[in-house]
């Protein structure tokens, strides 16, 4: 049809043979269709960042969840003030706290609570900010001014006035309430951003074209909208990971966060406050610590998101 | 669109309510007697507690509190603080601090985090990327105590460029280095959204279709690849006002800037109801009406985003 | 997230029962620096006043430097402490039971009014009244006629007030005036007190005895806000005191006191913390400040050399270890209690996480108060001494094994307390071998709720600064039976006693014997363990000279010159 259309136009149009157009419009019914998940898969894999990103990853978590195999120092155990704030040596490499004990121990055995903290609230946040954000955006009316104007309450509440009455109302603190109290504080921010890219995703040709072709409004949601919308939530995730493992340190600072009996990276960043003229090193191992996680995580998701999006793909 | 915003507008009078309740109760429920906590380790003879907490209705239930708190605010008194001045007071000196500081900081995290963001996505994978990554990663890991301590070392008392605190009229003028301190964390994730944004956006087919249309690549940049990408990034500074109004403690101590943020601090910790309360009713205002302006840009950076009435 | 903060706010809390107490002989340092110029502006540092500014009402350090400067009491004190006449004539007794206060003539508010007998006696008066709700009312308690004012009827329904546990009070209190306190004439006054009290001018110096002028009473709450004074400064002008800002004063041309001022004025400014303030030191944008963060402890020496100062002051500090805790009383406890305090290695805590901005304690009081002492007998429990320390646990550990119970101490984390807490529970655990940690609360409420309660699983962080310069406000508030500060429910017959005979002793030396003897009762029984006592620690710009600080961590402002 077009042909003709442009024949009369006095166009050059290439003969029928020329174009070998017949053998694509069969399919090979025999393979199941490939989703956008396993086409993401498979460009991640081709992908070293992906690689060093997932090892970097893997290698903090094995440190998170068995600190006894790389250190054999207690980094809260005979802890001498006459090594306070001490270089590295022997059996020290990376030197002592401000109350003498090892930087390095202390490093490996705060990755668990620290890690814990910032990969437990990043889900949290992002799960829910993903599913609110998404059906505020994609269906709107009611439902979007209803939870849209929750996410407005709880974003206004001071996130130290309910920290303190939650870990004051809670039985025990350790890092999955500080996770806990930090999320519910923190949903609304995700939630905006996904609901801001959905209302801009939903209103996309391709989104007009499953709508015609009849598929259902929630089929074209998980299939089209939120893949597409997700991009945005994906980074913020990611920088929020850090920003979480910081406000660990922020709240446990403030007495309502991890006990000074648990390890983490913030407390030792928080403790490190006082010496930052004359001892700077104790607050930058921690710090490089928690960049690296936040390097791991940040490349990751700038794979992942990549991936997700068949137009980056396209030019690779 | 008319109509949409004067609905939003009516959507803050539930909004109001329910957050001046859950917070008045939450203040309510924070542990200790402030009132005794006020007089630290010496106790006041037998009587003043009492009579300080019928003062300010504390030896009264919960609800009727709240009632109390909600009646006066219709008659345009917020109560005082629990050393006596009128809460009003306290908001008309703090808030024009705070707007400043905080709207600075805005453009601050906006302009350089959007310019940053743009290169480094446009450049992605080359030095100038690299480099903003690093640049972000830094300011995400270490703390803004640290980052304004730091900052205020160098620049305000080794290189004397700026005032090391603020004084007590807050300036625009000396309200930069806060600003910029302050802005710290939230220009990480703008450089990273835009980043991510931009460089999406450099693959879709309009700006395909505008390049090969013979459009000047600054004109592609500018207008199609970074508008299209504004939106994520608005919806951030949009939410972030918010925490850079209530957020800035830190900022605030460091800096000796009396705003909101110290305040509402101070006031949580004294378990000051009526002072927390009637800041944050205040925040909650600013909350909607910037998610409101959000919304509405929302329509301008993208045409195809449309409000149903 | 970004809200966390650096010592902020509850600063004046910590050191509440503070008070600002200036004083100096007239000839203090102005004459040997005549090219000073004496309409400078002193800036100094300060914090929001937590209440209006009356005298009574006034028991944080914020309110307190202020009300020091604009008021002047019957006496002041000097440097080390002890007492001069300011608008006191004599202040005699023969039974240090009734007392007779004669004035100087020729005082004057700043608004004119003489300063008579009935300014000091009304103001008293109203501070003690119950409805007027004076935080400071305390002060006078061994005045006669005193519980007459606070004392109303008990409510007939039978109420209970829920905090005190005690009957609701309704209707007016049983008397208006103290009868103890008696008008003889313009410039002459008696005070009978309920209990001997061999140094009781020794108290009359703090903020809570200021005189007021009529003009207060008629509005309490205006003259909160512009308060009118007798000291050598006053304020300049309504509205001088900018909130959460500022304070200005200036110097009262009338003033003819023992603390005439060197310069023009003060400037307070108001911090809500210390590392701001240090910055603005720093930056030359303040010329005085009393205390340094401990941010700045190590490096505030070699930022100011001969400008800063590093002096013992009234203030101590250590942590109560409640009786009502299982194997904490009894012969038992007192074994832990001893054992628990040998175990601390004070001195390497001191120079390591205080940078020798603290002095290892050798009693309960403060070196600069007159009588203290470093050769109390038992003292030595104060001593590292970790082999001792061990051997007493163990014999405490046959008597009841302590097991795994974990020792924790409990603080507020609003106030900096963390790192000497953490260091002490290090000592303790790595001596004794038992699992020791700190126990932070949130908020200062949080933490003497469970105090005043009687729930704290452990020790408790405590602090006291003197109000007054004598043993007895070290002593009486805190291990007295029954006393208001004495949270932990010590009670000792013995040192009871020997506190009340101080009290009765005929002269100040006496009851300084007596006072000792109590405190070794302390060393014994360990209600408190002390740690050490902290210095007041100060910085100056090179703007000024002659910056001396006072025994109550306050510089003496009206001493400083300038230019």
């Amino acid at each position: 049809m077009p042909n003709k259309k442009y024949a009369s136009q006095g166009h050059y149009v290439a003969p029928l043979e020329d174009t070998p157009v017949a053998p694509i419009d069969k399919l090979d019914e025999s393979q199941k269709a490939r989703s956008t998940w396993a086409d993401a898969w498979e460009s991640m894999r081709r992908r070293p960042t992906f690689w060093i990103s997932s090892v970097l990853i893997v290698l903090i978590v094995v440190v998170a969840l068995f600190p006894g195999l790389f250190t054999s120092v207690s980094p809260d155990k005979n802890c001498l003030l006459a090594n306070s704030n001490g270089g590295g040596e022997p059996g020290h490499p990376l030197g002592f706290t401000r109350q003498g004990c090892d930087v390095y121990a202390r490093l490996i055995f705060g990755t668990q609570a620290s890690v814990t903290v910032g990969l437990l609230a990043t889900l949290l946040v992002t799960i829910v900010g993903i599913v609110i954000g998404a059906l505020a955006g994609y269906y709107g009316g009611l439902l979007d001014s209803l939870v849209s104007r929750l996410g407005d309450i709880f974003f206004a509440i001071p996130t130290v006035l309910g920290a303190i009455v939650l870990m004051s109302v809670l039985p025990s603190r350790t890092p999955v309430t500080v996770a806990l109290v930090l999320s519910i504080f923190a949903w609304p921010q995700i939630a905006r951003i996904m609901r801001g890219a959905v209302l801009s995703a939903k209103n996309s040709d391709y989104v007009m074209a499953s709508v015609a072709l009849g598929v259902s409004r929630f089929k074209i949601l998980l299939r089209h909208v939120v893949p597409n919308a997700i991009a945005p939530v994906i980074v913020i995730a990611t920088v929020s990971l850090g920003t979480f493992i910081v406000a660990e340190s922020t709240l446990s600072f403030l007495g309502i966060g991890l006990p000074p009996s648990v390890m983490s990276w913030g407390n030792d960043i928080g403790q490190a406050r006082t010496s930052i003229r004359t001892s700077p090193q104790t607050l930058l191992y921690p710090a490089a610590a928690l960049s690296l996680t936040v390097l791991s995580f940040l490349m990751l998701g700038d794979v992942v998101r990549d991936a997700l999006d068949p137009k980056a793909r396209a030019r690779r | 669109m008319l109509w949409y915003a004067g609905k939003r507008i009516l959507q803050m009078i539930p909004v109001f309510f329910g957050a001046t309740f859950l917070i008045y109760f939450m203040v309510f429920s924070l542990p200790g007697d402030p009132i005794a906590a006020l007089f630290g380790d010496r106790p006041p003879a037998p009587g003043v507690i009492a009579q300080i907490r019928a003062e300010y209705n504390l030896d009264k239930p919960f609800i009727v509190q709240y009632f109390l708190y909600i009646g006066g605010l219709f008659q345009g008194d917020l109560g005082t603080t629990y050393s006596g001045r009128p809460v009003s007071d306290v908001m008309a000196s703090a808030f024009p601090i705070t707007a400043r500081l905080a709207l600075l900081a805005l453009v601050f995290e906006a302009f350089a985090g959007i310019l940053v963001g743009l290169i480094a996505g446009l450049r992605k994978g080359k030095w100038f990327d690299a480099s903003a990554l690093v640049v972000s990663l830094l300011l995400i890991s270490v703390p803004t105590f640290v980052i304004g301590f730091v900052l205020q070392y160098v620049f305000g008392i080794q290189l004397g460029w700026f005032r090391p605190t603020v004084s007590g009229d807050a300036p625009w003028s000396e309200l930069v280095l806060p600003a910029i301190v302050l802005a710290s964390v939230s220009f990480a994730y703008i450089v990273r959204l835009t980043r991510a944004s931009v460089a999406d956006n450099l693959n879709a087919d309009f700006v395909r279709t505008a390049t090969a249309k013979g459009l000047s690549r600054r004109r592609v940049v500018t207008v199609h690849v970074l508008r299209n990408s504004l939106v994520p990034v608005v919806t951030y500074l949009g939410v972030d006002l918010g925490s850079l109004m209530v957020g800035a403690i830190v900022t605030e101590g460091i800096f000796n800037i009396n705003g909101v943020g110290g305040t509402v601090y101070r006031a949580v910790t004294l378990g000051e109801g009526p002072t927390v309360v009637s800041f944050i009713a205040v925040m909650v205002i600013v909350f909607v009406v910037a998610n409101l302006l959000v919304d509405l840009l929302y329509a301008a950076l993208d045409p195809r985003i449309r409000y149903a009435k | 997230m970004k809200r966390s903060r650096v010592g902020l706010g509850a600063v004046a809390l910590l050191s509440v029962g503070a008070l600002a107490l200036t004083g100096c002989s007239s000839s203090g340092g102005s004459e040997n620096s005549s090219d000073a110029n004496t309409d400078a502006i002193i800036t100094t540092n300060g914090s929001e006043p937590q209440m209006s500014l009356l005298p009574a009402n006034t028991t944080e350090t914020g309110g307190g430097k202020i009300m020091t400067s604009i008021f002047a009491g019957l006496v002041s004190y000097d440097a080390e402490g002890a007492i001069e006449n300011e608008v006191a004539k004599s202040i005699e007794s023969e039974d240090a039971t009734n007392w007779t206060v004669t004035l100087e003539d020729g005082w004057t508010f700043t608004n004119g009014e003489e300063v008579t007998s009935n300014s000091f006696v009304d103001a008293w008066n109203y501070a003690v009244l119950y409805d007027n709700a004076q935080g400071g009312s305390y002060f006078f308690d061994n005045i006669v006629g005193f519980s007459d004012l606070q004392n109303t009827k008990d409510d007939p329904s039978g109420a209970i007030d829920e905090t005190t546990g005690k009957p609701v009070q309704v209707g007016d209190p049983l008397a208006e005036t103290m009868s103890g306190l008696k008008v003889v004439d313009d410039t002459t006054f008696t005070v009978e007190l309920a209990n001997a009290e061999a140094d009781w001018p020794l108290r009359l110096g703090y903020t809570a005895f200021m005189p007021l002028p009529s003009a207060a009473f008629e509005d309490m709450e205006a003259f909160g806000e512009n308060p009118i004074g007798n000291g050598p400064y006053m304020l300049d002008g309504e509205g001088a005191w900018v909130h959460e800002e500022k304070i200005d004063l200036v110097t009262n041309p009338d003033y003819d006191g023992v603390r005439k001022p060197a310069n023009g004025g003060l400037e307070i400014i108001f911090y809500a913390t210390q590392d701001a303030a240090y910055a603005d030191v720093l930056g030359g944008n303040l010329d005085v400040l009393d205390a340094i963060p401990d941010s700045a402890f190590e490096t505030y020496e070699s930022d100011f050399g001969d400008r800063a100062v590093n002096q013992p002051a009234a203030i101590f500090q250590g942590f109560n270890m409640p009786y009502y805790l299982e194997h904490w009383s009894g012969e038992e406890g007192k074994l832990r209690r001893a054992a628990i305090s040998m175990a601390i290695n004070r001195e390497e805590i001191t120079d390591v996480i205080f940078q020798g901005t603290r002095t290892p304690a050798t009693d309960f009081t403060s070196p600069v108060i007159d009588g203290w002492t470093d050769k109390l007998e038992g003292a030595d429990v104060l001593e590292f001494n970790p082999d001792e320390a061990k051997k007493l646990w163990a014999e405490a550990d046959a008597i009841a094994p302590y097991g795994d119970t974990v020792f924790d101490i409990a603080y507020n984390s609003d106030g900096g307390h963390q790192g000497w807490v953490d260091a002490v529970t290090n000592s303790i655990s790595n001596t004794l071998g038992i699992t020791a940690q700190g126990k932070p609360y949130p908020t200062f409420a949080a933490a003497i709720d469970d105090r005043d309660n009687d729930k704290l699983t452990g020790g408790t962080r405590a602090g006291w600064q003197a109000d007054y310069p004598s043993l007895y406000n070290f002593l009486a508030p805190l291990y007295q039976t029954g006393a208001g500060s004495n949270y932990e429910d010590y009670s000792s017959e013995e040192f009871d006693n020997l506190l009340k005979e101080g009290g009765q002793a005929d002269n100040v030396e006496d009851a300084t014997a007596k006072y000792q003897e109590a405190q070794e009762v302390l060393l014994k029984d360990l209600p408190a363990i002390p740690l050490w006592y902290s210095n007041v620690t100060g910085v100056s710009a090179d703007t000024v000279d002659n910056v001396v600080f006072g025994w109550d961590s306050v510089p003496l402002y009206h001493e400083i010159t300038k230019g």
